[in-house]
């Protein structure tokens, strides 16, 4: 119930966030939203010694056009994300997504930065970065990288940050096709996805369907070979490793996604072309 | 921090929760904590205006910022805010306990949303769980309280 | 006009909404002053011994006052023997651990039996540091093998008490009569489950505690204030005079809440033996696995009949996983025998039950303690009997119901009905549904072979309330020289909103307005006898108590404003709407109540109670579920619920419809969602929230509740209980619905929770098999 003693530090710039990581080392994590963080620091799963809060680094809660693509800050928050108009009009599948995370609460404090660089494989907006191409912009002591989402997730609540080293920025290429479909299944609203498939055109990305958000890479090529929807989905299953749990077992989640896939680009499909959600 | 308007100033351990800072420091207990895993949303206060789930937030997160709890909504003659009234009127509580977290997760709602159907409604209180009311009056409640109980002959 | 049977809002609210309720963790009493937190340490295996307990680290660490096990007990009798001849029988009000061999010890001493059996107790300064301090707390374990499935248990390969020579502390009922289903055209027999469950009251378990000048204090989130100092006295060996309870405003109880558990007593002994002011308050992952269970009952139900449609002969068999202590002896399946037969008319029924001991938290009641069960296992074999004799399932039912001119009814099962009017109930649901409109539409959507199907669940039931009705209630009122009125009330809510009511009971009977009186619960030192809230029983024990204690008020009061008015009793009468005694005839020469209370002397009218009923009552109800099963996924969704719960008179249909509304939740909850789990190993894989599926608001629909009361001649009121009704009903119907949704493609049962998993594999079975 209450997290194991730590020193709380605020950062009110990148640069000094940077540094007070650099000096909390190994122990040291950022702190946006909390919601992925404190929660496991509740239960003592999570043990850090310094907290660098960056919390209030407004400059990194942005949604802009950038030509070409959307870049969003990795601090904007889930409910920004869900009624930004801009991604409502150019990522409807990552404002719509967004809208699935946790709960309205949740959605007032948690981050699209934090939520990615938690990497829980069953959360909502991992697949989706994955699904829509979006390269991850991070900054560490040693400067600025890029990263595509597909090097990003490497494991189970595992991404190619290094240490110290803090996500700033989404980039995400504007979708050549307009359809898309956000095709999550839980047992309770509140619940992570059992299985999720996120559908933009012919890309599609899996929820909790492996350690990591993956793509149906199966499901891309038959589509791409000229395969009907409901064909091509029959292969959703095809190079995962889907987990069992209290919830489902890897057979029935294979069929899950199956199912949603299916249901995806058909909803997809029958969005595109109307420029609109 | 300003909590109900009035600012509460403590020296408290870096790890100390939002909840615990209103409870203990700020002496407001009518915010209660239901669970470990911010599941339950019986902590539900305002953040500058916006719901939160007070036990996933360090006091330090909100160090500066304005605070609402259930015990700041009544006006100062004591006339019950509108939500609290409708939660009278339709019994939307029984035991208490999840009440405080409701009342404020539904002021957010509301003014984010001011007229819900009721499945936004119950969409919208996915975050806090009632044991007590099976959510029926809870859900009457909220429509009270956003102006009209559209279609609701059901008791 | 009385106030009785109109809609009155609570009176509890503007505190509850304003200011917030005072439950334990609220207090801030003189007495608790300076208290030390308590932190539990508890066991992570389900079964070991304990080899050592290394407290040195923690007792170092900043802020503990104190780390405890069970060697520092050395300030309290050892546990009474059982008694001559066999197992103390146990009962809802005073749930008593079995002693002897089953013995539950208070610390561990050297065995655990469920993860998270309590090893230490820490107290701290602060809760923080309590938490710190019980992680430093070093137990050596030697993990023992885990017993978690009933059949394991009563194989008894592993003993989870090696002197009892077996994991069978009780056994009940006859074996099977073998020609009990000769002369059945049909016969069905199967297998079921009514799955552990957990209550997750929003408020979790907490108790304080203060000794001080030989007077033990304790403040307890409990259902039974007066019952708790009963128990902790004897637990104590203390006389109950040096001890007081308080019970405050308590987050819910259902059941699991009654009187005072181990953890409680645990925490009271240690304010006693440190001489320091303490307070407990578990976390929720503690309660889940640390409150007690639901339900857990594996039922083999047989049903035989005929195919007119008359069920000839029934039989149940249970087996109760009483968790890893006894504590409820027998008495969940008992009151689960004795239902069994429901609200039906069946000329031969056996029940039998073993109860058995597992690696898992200790069961007790839960919304329901044994007659949901009941419920459910009849409400599956009468689904059962209809599929095999393809009729109408609620047909079958109205043909076999115990018709409405045939009461008092006394059962095979050896319960008294005292009221009902059964078939009443189905076809006011029936019709309230559409029925026949609800089966045309699913009729339209097998023709078209449609992906959602819809399913139809009816269930029908009748519950028993206030099954100790013997040990009654109590009620003392007072009406002061100001012409207030105030209620000391054995009952004690956790929610239901007693205060309203009885003061609703006093105005109507007194005519002293309902902000003229007070209602005060919870404190032994001014209500020291009592029983308190369980088994559906305040209103018709306690809330008639009031009314009776509020009859013999106005009879004493009558005597003293004849004589004050110098008029004759006979000549007088009290008009309620005004609170006035008046000579018939000359309304302007009355009386207040401060005029006569004030007469009476300085402590005004007091009338003191303690009213007992011949018998329980008998509510009873039908339910109907409609939901939609994805038949792709198995994704279930609840579309309506449509009851009748008919708990006889009506005082507050507020209150009335807020009961029924949370047990309905609760009820299709343990369909839909719920279940408690447990690996092979006796680790709880559903501690948290996020894991164990508590319903919320988005999961359920409106409820559509229709209205019926039929009177019980056992109480002056006409009162039964319907705090558990809802929840009896509720669950069977639903779970009666999902297997209706999908019955056209050969599913014939599926067992709860329904959950999408469970409702998928049933059609991927039924589908193979075809």
């Amino acid at each position: 119930m209450i997290p194991a003693p730590f020193t709380y530090q605020r950062a009110t710039s990148v640069d000094e966030a940077l540094d007070l990581a650099a000096d909390g080392g190994e122990d040291a994590k950022f702190l946006a939203g909390g919601h992925s963080l404190l929660p496991l620091m509740k239960l003592r799963l999570a043990v850090p010694t310094v907290l660098v809060d960056i919390g209030r680094l407004g400059e990194l809660s942005f949604v802009r056009d950038e030509d070409g693509h959307i870049a969003v800050g990795a601090l904007t928050s889930h409910h920004d994300v869900v009624n930004s108009a801009l991604l409502r009009r150019e990522l409807p599948l990552l404002a719509h997504a967004a809208s699935q995370v946790g709960d309205p609460q949740i959605r007032h404090r948690g981050t699209i930065g934090g939520s990615l660089a938690h990497a829980d494989p069953a959360g909502d907006l991992p697949a989706v970065v994955l699904a829509l191409d979006a390269t991850l912009v991070a900054r560490g002591p040693s400067g600025t990288r890029e990263i595509s989402a597909a090097d990003f997730f490497t494991g189970l609540f595992e991404t190619a940050l290094e240490p110290g080293e803090l996500l700033t920025e989404i980039r995400i290429p504007k979708p050549g096709t307009a359809g898309w479909s956000f095709q999550k299944f839980t047992k309770r609203a509140i619940d992570w996805a059992i299985v999720g498939a996120a559908v933009q055109g012919d890309q599609v990305a899996l929820v909790h369907m492996g350690s990591t958000p993956l793509r149906a890479a199966a499901v891309e090529r038959a589509l791409a070979d000229g395969a009907a929807p409901p064909e091509a989905a029959a292969r959703a299953a095809e190079g995962t490793s889907p987990p069992d749990d209290i919830n489902a077992d890897g057979g029935y989640r294979a069929h899950l996604a199956r199912v949603l896939v299916g249901r995806g680009l058909a909803e997809s499909r029958s969005r595109s072309g109307q420029g609109h959600t | 921090m300003i909590v109900n308007g009035a600012t509460v100033e403590a020296e408290v351990a870096d790890r100390t929760l939002l909840v615990h800072f209103l409870r203990d420091v700020a002496g407001l207990t009518a915010t209660n904590v239901g669970c470990d895993t911010t599941s339950c949303g019986a902590c539900t206060v305002l953040l500058d205006g916006q719901s939160v789930k007070s036990c996933t937030v360090l006091a330090a997160q909100a160090d500066g910022r304005e605070v609402t709890t259930v015990e700041g909504l009544a006006a100062g003659d004591g006339q019950l805010h509108p939500v609290q009234r409708a939660f009278q009127a339709e019994h939307g509580l029984q035991c208490g306990f999840c009440t405080p977290g409701m009342v404020m997760a539904t002021v957010s709602l509301l003014a984010e949303n001011p007229r819900p159907t009721e499945e936004q409604v119950r969409t919208g209180l996915e975050g806090n769980l009632c044991r007590c009311t099976g959510y029926h009056n809870i859900v009457r409640a909220v429509l009270a309280a956003a102006g009209g109980a559209e279609g609701q002959e059901s008791r | 006009m009385s106030i009785l049977g109109t809609r009155v809002v609570r009176i509890e609210d503007p505190r509850l909404l304003t200011a917030g309720g005072t439950y334990v963790d609220d207090l801030r009493v003189p007495e608790l002053q300076g208290a030390a937190r308590v932190t539990f340490v508890r066991s992570p295996h389900a079964h070991a011994l304990i080899t050592g307990v290394d407290a040195s680290t923690a007792l170092a660490a900043s802020g503990v006052v104190a780390v405890l096990t069970y060697q520092d007990i050395n300030d309290i009798p050892p546990p009474p023997p059982p008694p001559e001849g066999g197992p103390p029988p146990g009962s809802e009000a005073a749930p008593l651990p079995m002693g002897g061999v089953w013995q539950e010890p208070l610390l561990a001493v050297d065995r655990v039996r469920f993860v998270g059996e309590p090893v230490a107790v820490v107290l701290t300064d602060d809760t923080y540091q309590g938490e710190d301090a019980a992680e430093l707390v070093s137990v050596d374990y030697e993990p023992l093998p885990a017993v978690v499935d009933p059949a394991d248990a009563l194989a008894g390969q592993t003993l989870l008490f090696p002197d009892a020579g077996s994991n069978l502390p009780v056994t009940i009922g006859k074996p099977a009569d073998g020609a009990a289903f000769d002369g059945c055209d049909v016969v069905v027999e199967r297998d079921i489950v009514n799955q552990r469950v957990a209550p997750v009251p929003m408020e979790g378990r907490a108790t304080a505690a203060s000794w001080a000048d030989g007077k033990l204090t304790v403040w307890v989130s409990s259902q039974n204030p007066a019952i708790s100092r009963f128990v902790l006295a004897g637990a104590f060996g203390l006389d109950p005079d040096s001890i007081r309870v308080v019970v405050p405003d308590v987050g819910g109880g259902f059941g699991a809440k009654i009187a005072v558990d181990r953890d409680a007593i645990i925490v009271a002994w240690a304010a006693r033996h440190t001489g320091r002011p303490v307070r407990w308050v578990e976390t929720r992952s503690e309660n889940l696995t640390g409150m007690t269970h639901g339900r857990a009952q594996w039922h083999t139900v047989k049903i035989g009949g005929n195919r007119d449609g008359r069920v000839l002969a029934y039989r149940l068999e249970v087996v109760q996983d009483t968790g890893a202590y006894p504590r409820m002896s027998g008495f969940l399946p008992t009151l689960t025998s004795l239902m069994a037969v429901g609200p039906y008319d069946i000329a031969h029924v056996e029940t039998a039950a073993r109860v058995v001991v597992t690696n898992t938290t200790p069961i007790s009641a839960y919304r329901g303690a044994g007659r949901p069960e009941a419920t459910a296992a009849i409400e599956r074999a009468m689904d059962l009997f209809a599929a095999e004799i393809a009729m109408d399932p609620a047909e079958v039912r109205r043909r076999n119901m115990v018709p409405a001119d045939n009461f008092p009814h006394q059962t095979p099962c050896g319960a008294h009905y005292d009221s009902g009017d059964y078939a009443g109930a189905l076809d006011k649901v029936l019709a309230g549904a559409d029925y026949a409109g609800l089966r045309a539409e699913q009729a339209r959507r097998r023709e078209r072979g449609d992906v959602v199907q819809l399913g139809i669940g009816v269930a029908s039931y009748v519950e028993i309330t206030a099954a100790d009705a013997d040990a009654g209630e109590t009620a003392r009122l007072v009406v002061g020289g100001d012409g207030t009125a105030t209620v000391y009330t054995g009952s004690s809510s956790t929610g239901q909103g007693h205060d309203t009511a009885w003061s609703m009971l006093v105005q109507s009977e007194l005519g002293i307005p309902m902000d003229k009186v007070t209602v005060l619960h919870g404190d032994t030192d001014a209500i020291p006898l009592g029983t308190g809230s369980h088994a559906s029983r305040s209103l018709q024990l306690g809330g008639v108590a009031v009314h009776n204690a509020a009859v013999e008020v106005k009879d004493q009061a009558r005597r003293l404003a004849a004589d004050m008015m110098e008029a004759s009793e006979a000549d007088l009468e009290l008009d309620a709407d005004r609170g006035l005694w008046h000579v018939r005839g000359d309304p302007e020469s009355g009386r207040t109540w401060a005029d006569v209370a004030g007469h009476a002397g300085q402590e005004g009218l007091v009338a003191a109670v303690h009213f007992t009923e011949a018998q329980p009552t008998f509510p009873f109800g039908t339910h109907l579920a409609v939901t939609e099963v994805d038949t792709e996924t198995g994704k279930v969704t609840l579309l309506r619920h449509v009851t009748v719960d008919d708990a006889g008179i009506v005082v507050n249909p507020v209150l009335t419809e807020g009961q029924r509304h949370g047990g309905i939740a609760q009820g299709a909850a343990q369909a839909l969602l719920e279940e408690m789990v447990y690996d092979a190993h006796g680790n709880p894989l559903t501690g948290t929230l996020a894991d164990y599926a508590a319903i919320s608001a988005t999961e359920l629909p409106s409820f559509e509740l229709l209205e019926s009361e039929t009177p019980t001649p056992i109480n002056p009121l006409g009162v039964k209980g319907i705090g558990e009704a809802g929840t009896i009903g509720a669950t069977p119907a639903v779970q009666n619905s999902v297997i209706d949704a999908v019955s056209h493609l050969g599913v014939r049962h599926v067992d709860m929770p329904t959950t999408p998993a469970r409702v998928w594999a049933a059609i991927s079975e039924a589908r193979d098999s075809q």
